[in-house]
């Protein structure tokens, strides 16, 4: 049952409903074994592409390759995909056994076989024990889980998660999060993962692709992405920056690549003064905001235990920065 | 604002005594009736036993109510099915259509399909001019005119239930059968079926009750071969003025109609097969 391969080509692929372009022109190679996630704000095309690749969207131009071979006219059920659903989409009816044992069972594998496999799958999603109980006695948490068991339960080659974790509270996200990372890295399988949320796509990723408008706004590791944003866009989803206007081009520049200290001590390539028009703590960190002439406000974060005093609203001050923390950005428009 | 409990009964007294008196009163009198008319005792339940006409009666109207039920659900299926998954001015159309043929009379419904297909109704003499039969074909007048007549009418009972059943199941599902593999006929088998189960009982439950008291379509279609309950049940009470007998064979219905509820009620909590929120 294992798969032959998990790499999937997307080529030139678009998706229209009448005028309107829902994924306009996307590109993209996606390696056997990969963890890729698909951020962007709602409206950005990401589930309609996850979709499309699902095979429950059909293609308005394009094509899809997986290990080589177009899949674009095979239908969702022959693409042996797994797939977690946003609100995960479990068989209300079914026990956790059955929901789990359901693609093996559609395949009409021998019960010995199926029963090897869901206690297999059940001890990889730690959910031993619950295989009697139906859908609605388990928790958010549990339900997600079994949702990724039984989309795993076939070996599928690719695994694509629409939102999976959008209905847990923060806390567990992080944690589910934690454990998602770790199966993924068990079973070997290509991971395609559509979030909105930034914390999600960099906690987790291989890559992250950052769409926008139907169309990929850049494309990289979580790193790559931070340090080296290539678009405003991309700059300002993906964390936070302050933009700079110089010699006639965009800079991204994160507010904690900023050093802020009194007037007249900043030392730095490059500096700013400014008045503290604001600051807030937030335990790890003291965000302010600067307002210097001429200029959008900016913000700076410091290390709250770093920082000798706090400098309270009103004070004058130096901002410094380093050129390699100012990035230049090939396209501004947000 | 919240009541405490004893005034809240003091709200809906009125409509107890309402229910009391003109629901619950009648229904005692006719079971009354059939324990005490003509001479007190169980004679009248007795006939059941005694007398064949009786035991035909009561075999021909199950027998008709369930192949009614049977139809009426499988067509009124495949209509939910298509309503629910046509889009949404189409959808608002069918849902229009249906609600109207609530509104047309049982009667007239009936005498059409007489006019359509009795001896010289437009479908036999269409058939017999073009040559294609040569004597007409008996649609009316007996089992098979009465269970036209009454899937006809029962068919758009049957949607309503079996259609917010569909509709209340999300879409998700569908396509999570089909993302792990399984085909249409499996997804279809396996998983949407089941989750319309409660719309099936439900349709099932409605049609077969209000089947069982049906009058006037046995009456006309039937042409007097096919004698169903509730028309015996009026020549007792308006030509032979046997009350006793008339009001034993009512109570047979009703205790017929609790034993099914109960039964359902075995199967399946009755708040989800009548809608309620489910837990």
């Amino acid at each position: 049952m294992t798969s032959p391969s998990g790499s999937l080509h997307l080529m030139s692929l678009s998706k229209r409903y009448g005028s309107f372009t829902a994924v306009d022109n996307v590109s993209l190679h996606i390696e056997k074994g990969e963890f890729l996630t698909l951020l962007g704000p709602s409206g950005s095309g990401k589930t309609t592409l996850l979709m499309m690749i699902a095979g429950f969207q059909d293609i308005s131009q394009g094509d899809i390759l997986l290990g080589g071979v177009s899949i674009a006219q095979t239908p969702a059920e022959k693409r042996n995909f797994g797939m977690v659903f946003q609100g995960y989409a479990l068989f209300p009816h079914m026990s956790v056994h059955d929901n789990i044992a359901y693609p093996l069972s559609v395949r009409r594998r021998p019960k010995a076989e199926i029963d090897a496999r869901v206690a297999e799958m059940l001890d990889l999603v730690r959910l031993n024990g619950f295989a009697k109980r139906l859908p609605k006695e388990l928790s958010g948490g549990q339900q997600q889980r079994v949702a990724l068991a039984r989309a795993l339960c076939f070996a599928p080659p690719v695994l694509l998660l629409d939102e999976p974790l959008g209905a847990l509270d923060k806390k567990l996200r992080v944690e589910v999060q934690a454990q998602l990372k770790e199966i993924h890295r068990r079973v070997g399988t290509t991971f395609v993962y559509v979030t909105h949320d930034q914390e999600e796509a960099l906690s987790m990723s291989d890559r992250i692709v950052i769409m926008q408008n139907g169309r990929i706004e850049q494309v990289g590791t979580p790193a790559d992405l931070y340090q080296h944003p290539k678009t405003a866009f991309a700059a300002s989803f993906l964390g936070k920056s302050n933009f700079l206007h110089r010699d006639g081009a965009v800079f991204a520049l994160r507010p904690e690549k900023i050093d802020l200290s009194p007037e007249g001590q900043g030392i730095g390539a490059n500096k700013a003064s400014g008045v503290v028009l604001s600051v807030t703590y937030f335990g790890a960190v003291l965000k302010y905001q600067v307002a210097v002439p001429g200029i959008d406000p900016i913000e700076v974060d410091v290390d709250a235990w770093r920082a000798g005093q706090v400098l309270p609203e009103g004070a004058r001050v130096d901002l410094t920065w380093a050129d390699s923390a100012a990035v230049r950005l090939s396209d501004h428009s947000l | 604002m919240r009541l405490p409990l004893k005034s809240g009964w003091l709200l809906v007294l009125p409509f107890l005594l309402l229910v009391g008196g003109l629901f619950l009163g009648p229904i005692l009198n006719v079971l009354w009736i059939s324990v005490t008319d003509p001479a007190p005792g169980f004679g009248n339940y007795a006939q059941l036993g005694s007398s064949d006409t009786l035991r035909r009666i009561l075999w021909t109207t199950l027998r008709v109510c369930v192949i009614c039920t049977a139809f009426s659900v499988i067509l009124g299926y495949s209509i939910a099915y298509a309503m629910v998954h046509a889009a949404g001015p189409a959808q608002s159309r069918m849902v229009g259509l249906l609600l109207i043929s609530f509104w047309i009379s049982v009667l007239v419904r009936t005498f059409s399909w007489l006019m359509l297909l009795g001896r010289n109704g437009v479908v036999n003499s269409g058939l017999e001019a073009l040559g294609i039969i040569t004597a007409p074909i008996a649609f009316m007048r007996n089992e098979l005119g009465v269970l036209i007549g009454m899937v006809h009418y029962m068919v758009p009972y049957a949607v309503l239930p079996i259609f917010a059943a569909m509709q209340s199941i999300d879409g998700r599902v569908v396509q999570a059968s089909r993302s792990l593999g399984g085909s249409g006929a499996q997804t279809f088998w396996r998983i949407y079926l089941p989750l319309t189960k409660p719309g099936i009982v439900a349709a099932s439950l409605v049609v077969f009750i209000i089947n069982l008291g049906f009058y006037v379509i046995p009456a006309v279609l039937g042409g007097g071969k096919v004698l169903m309950v509730a028309e015996y049940i009026s020549v007792q009470v308006l030509i032979t003025l046997q009350w006793g007998t008339a009001a034993m064979l009512a109570a047979i219905l009703l205790f017929g109609v609790l034993a099914l509820m109960f039964l359902m009620s075995r199967f399946m909590k009755l708040s989800t097969v009548f809608g309620g929120a489910r837990t």
